[in-house]
């Protein structure tokens, strides 16, 4: 009889842990969830590893690493390792040069997945649309060695692309274009472009698919054209997803693919090729510099961090409090 | 022939603007065709053309002098194939964790009424906005002994959190919750509502992650430079930057050499030699993706669009 009662108080508790505080309702809910909480063990283990533990080491920035001591027991040097970033008279050409690389790619890259997707949308040959759609994709899947590698080739003095196309011409002026510092950013830019290009205008694409056909009905009944129906209602029903792309694009503004970049660069172009990450690779791992690395690298990472909030909160201004992201 | 009678809706006929804006769109898209087409098939006419060809200029569109020897030269390469092995070994196992890991994690955080998934979220979500950087990473792989150790290509990258967030969405709203209800009256405990109904049915999703990762795989490089110093661990992409990114010729550093032109004394002949090789390299390192991407495309729209849209 006890044991009934037992079993129906625990019933009951189940029943009213709502009405249960502290401990005791955390326990019960644990007791019915538990099995969802063993399947999160591995992948909270994994990221407090392997995100938040170098979170917290970035304080090496703050000392001067050294072998003997390790991370945690090296010197405190607090902001030494920054001023000597400051003190080097390169730094404001890094800055210039990972900002101007960045605008660069987020003016040109940022509006032509769109332009494409309302292309593609607007357009009514469904076979174009899909063989284009699909061989679009195609340059997002090599890799940047290998895009670099093409690079080289396609622009090579002698032997590229563009030295054929000269010859056929007639032009007997060859640029080395890869060591060419007024070219580096141009080629960075376009074959960036030509690579995400495609690939960026699935989102724009299924968004596009997604906007309600009575919309286009009641316009066309107003008596409003394909492209007025793009301006008036296709392109404000994909505006939240836009302003959001730019935010996280924003987000990343200091942070310049810098594996392609790092590749591109040669003695020639190095002047404009140079950016914070490069440098703080550089200095950092190949050098040993590892606390001037981590001192760099988290300068880059604030302002990242602040551009975000900054983009979010004028977003939000902007659209009434719909448009941001958090 | 055999009167076939279509039945076409009645179409509406364009007006004047309409039909402009039509035959621009469509201009435009060819040219979009072309501007993505034309490079990919230039490399891939060198690779098939002869040296003489290529160092003339005189490959533009189609390859001139039809030649394998590119080909032949890449495959007695030995580094390729050491990097091929382990850019293999590196993508199939590195892949599979990547799925396993993000399946555990998007699981319960799709449980609407999973105590604690507003913790667990947030501690995912922090990490897409907020990272270490270079250095700390590169010191705390350094204490836990991963320099020169294969792992490094692995564990460090076990979960993409951007993939898991897709892999829940999809997980919550493609698949009844009902299902689960009943899966659990019949004695279901959740991992088997994991692999058993979630995971079978949220397969187009997962598939397409599947790419996501190997393609992620395939094409890494960077830690790879940082961590690894055996040449018998490094991928193939390693051994691309060493050729591909260099305006030398590549010469076989090992001791089978390749040569295939054994009246070639000086070195330029060497290097003239390799020219259609190393377009031949971008081809064959290129493929096995596009393949793999021939392979998910089916499932390519529903997968895609579930994760997208709500990101």
């Amino acid at each position: 009889m006890a044991k009934l009662e037992r079993k129906m108080q625990q019933y009951s508790l189940v029943l009213t842990s709502n009405r249960k505080k502290g401990w005791d309702l955390f326990w019960t809910r644990f007791k019915k969830n538990w099995q969802l909480h063993v399947m999160m063990i591995l992948p909270v283990v994994w990221i407090i590893m392997f995100h938040y533990i170098p979170i917290y080491g970035i304080q090496i920035a703050f000392r001067e690493y050294s072998n003997y001591y390790g991370m945690w027991g090296s010197e405190y040097v607090g902001f030494l390792k920054l001023a000597k970033f400051f003190g080097n008279y390169k730094w404001s050409s890094y800055v210039v040069n990972t900002l101007s690389i960045s605008l660069y790619s987020l003016v040109a890259g940022f509006p032509t997945p769109i332009i494409l997707a309302l292309i593609i949308h607007v357009n009514d040959r469904k076979i174009l649309k899909k063989i284009t759609q699909n061989v679009s994709y195609i340059p997002h899947f090599i890799s940047t060695v290998v895009m670099v590698g093409i690079l080289i080739r396609i622009f090579d003095q002698y032997t590229g692309l563009l030295a054929s196309f000269n010859r056929l011409l007639g032009i007997t002026d060859r640029p080395n274009l890869m060591a060419n510092v007024d070219a580096f950013r141009h080629i960075y830019v376009w074959s960036g472009i030509w690579q995400g290009m495609g690939w960026s205008t699935i989102l724009y694409i299924a968004s596009l698919s997604a906007v309600s056909e009575e919309l286009h009905e009641a316009a066309r009944i107003d008596g409003a054209n394909r492209l007025k129906r793009v301006w008036h209602v296709d392109i404000p029903a994909i505006l939240p997803v836009i302003s959001i792309q730019l935010i996280l694009r924003f987000g990343h503004i200091m942070s310049v693919g810098y594996e392609k970049v790092y590749l591109m660069q040669n003695s020639v172009n190095l002047p404009v090729s140079e950016i914070i990450s490069t440098h703080v690779y550089k200095r950092g791992i190949q050098d040993g510099d590892l606390s001037y690395g981590a001192a760099v690298g988290l300068m880059n990472t604030f302002i990242n961090t602040t551009l975000v909030v900054l983009v979010n909160w004028i977003t939000t201004k902007l659209t009434d409090g719909e448009g941001g992201l958090f | 022939m055999a009167k076939k009678v279509k039945y076409k809706p009645k179409k509406i006929k364009l007006c004047a603007s309409d039909l402009v804006l039509q035959i621009v769109t469509t201009i435009l898209l060819f040219i979009v065709l072309l501007i993505t087409l034309y490079p990919i098939i230039y490399i891939i006419s060198c690779s098939f053309s002869d040296y003489i060809a290529i160092n003339a200029g005189r490959v533009v569109f189609w390859p001139v002098g039809f030649t394998w020897s590119g080909y032949e030269y890449v495959f007695r390469f030995k580094d390729i194939w050491v990097g091929y092995r382990n850019t293999l070994i590196y993508t199939v196992v590195g892949t599979a964790l990547n799925i396993f890991m993000s399946m555990l994690c998007a699981y319960p955080l799709s449980k609407r009424d999973f105590q604690g998934r507003r913790t667990y979220m947030n501690l995912f979500f922090i990490s897409m906005f907020f990272g270490a950087g270079l250095i700390p990473h590169y010191l705390w792989n350094k204490t836990l002994g991963f320099i020169n150790n294969p792992l490094v290509m692995i564990i460090p990258g076990a979960m993409g959190v951007y993939n898991m967030i897709i892999l829940r969405t999809a997980f919550r709203s493609s698949i009844p919750g009902d299902l689960f209800e009943a899966a659990k009256i019949d004695g279901a405990n959740e991992f088997r509502s994991l692999f058993q109904i979630a995971v079978p049915l949220a397969k187009p999703t997962i598939s397409v992650l599947t790419l996501y990762y190997a393609v992620g795989h395939w094409n890494a490089y960077f830690s790879a430079m940082i961590y690894l110093r055996d040449k018998n661990l490094w991928p193939l992409q390693l051994f691309l930057r060493g050729i591909l990114t260099t305006t030398e010729g590549f010469k076989p550093s090992d001791a089978s050499n390749p040569t295939p032109n054994p009246s070639g004394g000086s070195s330029t002949q060497i290097a003239d030699n390799t020219l259609g090789a190393k377009y031949a390299l971008i081809v064959v390192s290129t493929v096995p993706v596009l393949i793999l991407y021939a392979i998910v495309q089916k499932y390519f729209k529903k997968g895609v669009m579930v994760g997208a849209v709500k990101g």
